[in-house]
């Protein structure tokens, strides 16, 4: 199917996931995810998959690494205060060095919060997702094309470093609908899992996949073995979109919905001559450290522009070590900034410098 | 663009039943015409009729909206005002929720709307992936049929890709939307084509609609 179709945000990922060989999905519902749900509850018994609706978000990320253990691409999808119960999972999926792929469409927080689109859950994401010293690898989608394309490319770095993925988006961008080419169904190869506990079938040793650790110098060793490819991945795999940065005065550092809107401010600013740019991370872990630094020299102020109280601000300004002052405008509770409000502060810092 | 004093827009999730719902209103009381537009989605949480108060209001048309609309409350209730439409001077048209789960809550009316009459347009959309084929689009009116105990009278063929949409989209969508009407053996009512959107004409009961729901960068 390369034809163009109309999707919605939950379910371009969900169709995605299908499509990348994803067999195998657990979830719960919660609004606003819970078409990405629904759409696998239709689809998934049409093709000899298997959708469960676990009796809890605890239940459905353990599923997930029990399927993960066996061999097969999993996946489960939530909202934040769903995220927030699958956490202990994900340590435990990051602890037993399995692959698998979570999404997360974020609502205003914190607690049971609100329903509307949010950026607040960026710290969980890409701090921490569940206790102990681990990373997942964190994407951002921030049109309906890309997250079909980063659903694929999150299966595929989540086998090849065997660690756990996130999309994180938001509320709108999840319910939201826009032009989408699916890539040809059958196409994709799930890379051999030699790891996995699939029956050992007396041709091989047993494979253990577990967490646990009974000598503190073992732990030790596999904690500094797994942060070695950390820092892999970090030079490796960082990826961002840059707009009109080349001799931007006023960079905007912004993801997801908010890129959307900065987008436009990007622009308006532009017309009335204010030399705006933007830089877009697509990885919000790896954070895209390195763009940020090549754009410390040329760049005059940066403005970290979110649906949160300020929260990936933390990371540009650790990019940015104090070369140049970094600015945050953010709103929150649902609210998404408008292009107007985001030009104001481009306006503001502007006269500034 | 004369519509029935009850009209019910249904269809499956994304067709764009809210927007066309919207030209409905905005059209339909430029003919002098008193329009309630009522809010029938609880099943969807984000673009729904009652997220264009501010539209309604310029135009001057009567919104009946869930009590929990604009507020971040998730909960499946309706306004008891509903009740007084089958009333109220002038037309009414109802926004319903996505597929047979949206079109459940039509029920409960239906003897009242069998009692008074009424127009109920299925919105097909040829390139929504669920029901891109006469067959699928076909299976999916009669689960809407089912739960909400009416029957289809008519279909609005609103084949659309957003901003993408050409003139050729639409004409790319004339053979489905015809099987889809040949299966069901009711008529196509309108074909929708976006304001501005120049180079179709052949096509009988042409509807231009302009763009009312959008995302908040648009």
């Amino acid at each position: 199917m390369a034809e163009k179709v109309l999707m919605k945000g939950n379910e371009a990922l969900a169709e995605a996931a299908i499509c990348a060989g994803c067999r195998h999905f657990f979830g719960y519902p919660i609004t606003p995810q819970t078409e990405l749900a629904a759409y696998m509850a239709k689809k998934m018994p049409k093709i000899g998959g298997t959708y469960l609706q676990a009796e809890s978000e605890l239940a459905a990320i353990n599923m997930v690494l029990g399927a993960s253990a066996a061999g097969v691409r999993a996946m489960t999808s939530s909202s934040s205060p769903g995220i927030s119960l699958k956490t202990e999972g994900i340590s435990y999926l990051a602890g037993c060095d399995l692959p698998a792929l979570i999404i997360n469409v974020q609502r205003g927080g914190p607690g049971l919060g609100g329903i509307q689109p949010s950026q607040s859950d960026y710290w969980q994401a890409t701090k921490a997702t569940g206790h102990g010293d681990f990373q997942i690898l964190v994407f951002a989608p921030s049109t309906i094309q890309e997250m079909v394309d980063l659903v694929f490319l999150a299966f595929d770095l989540g086998d090849k470093y065997r660690m756990p993925a996130m999309i994180l988006l938001d509320g709108m961008l999840g319910q939201m609908m826009e032009p989408v080419v699916l890539p040809e169904a059958g196409k994709t190869v799930v890379p051999d899992r030699p790891w996995a506990a699939d029956g050992h079938k007396n041709k091989r040793p047993h494979n253990i996949i577990n967490s646990l650790y009974l000598d503190p110098l073992k732990l030790e060793q596999t904690n500094i073995e797994r942060f070695k490819r950390y820092e892999k991945i970090k030079g490796t795999e960082q990826r961002c979109e840059e707009l009109h940065t080349e001799d931007a005065d006023i960079i905007i550092v912004a993801y997801g919905a908010s890129s959307r809107v900065c987008r436009n401010a990007v622009a308006a600013a532009r017309a009335q001559g204010i030399k705006a740019g933007m830089i877009r991370p697509i990885t919000l872990w790896p954070f895209p450290v390195d763009t940020i630094q090549k754009r410390l020299v040329s760049a005059k102020a940066f403005l970290t522009v979110e649906m949160s109280m300020g929260q990936m601000v933390d990371d540009v300004r650790l990019a940015v070590n104090g070369a140049k002052p970094v600015h945050f405008f953010g709103r929150t509770g649902g609210i998404i900034p408008s292009p107007p409000e985001v030009l104001e502060q481009i306006e503001l810092i502007n006269g500034g410098i | 663009m004369k519509i029935h004093p009850l009209t019910i827009i249904c269809g499956h999730y994304g067709t764009g039943k809210t927007n066309l719902s919207l030209n409905l209103a905005v059209d339909t009381v430029k003919t002098g015409v008193p329009v309630t537009l009522v809010d029938l989605d609880i099943v969807n949480p984000y673009f729904r009729s009652s997220d264009y108060s501010r539209l309604l209001e310029e135009h001057n048309i009567k919104l009946i909206a869930p009590g929990s609309a604009g507020t971040t409350l998730d909960v499946p209730a309706l306004s008891a005002e509903i009740y007084s439409v089958f009333e109220r001077e002038g037309n009414v048209i109802f926004d319903v929720g996505g597929d047979g789960v949206g079109a459940t809550v039509l029920g409960r009316f239906s003897s009242k709307f069998i009692a008074h009459g009424y127009e109920m347009l299925y919105v097909i959309n040829h390139y929504r992936p669920l029901a891109s084929q006469a067959e699928d689009t076909a299976a999916l009116l009669a689960e809407i049929e089912a739960t909400s105990r009416l029957r289809a009278t008519g279909i609005v063929n609103n084949s659309h890709l957003m901003k993408d949409t050409t003139c050729q989209t639409i004409i790319d969508s004339l053979e489905y939307a015809d099987e889809t009407a040949d299966r069901l053996g009711i008529p196509i009512k309108m074909t929708t084509v976006p304001k501005g959107l120049n180079g179709i004409s052949n096509i009988p009961d042409l509807y231009p609609i302009s763009i009312y729901v959008r995302t908040p960068w648009d």
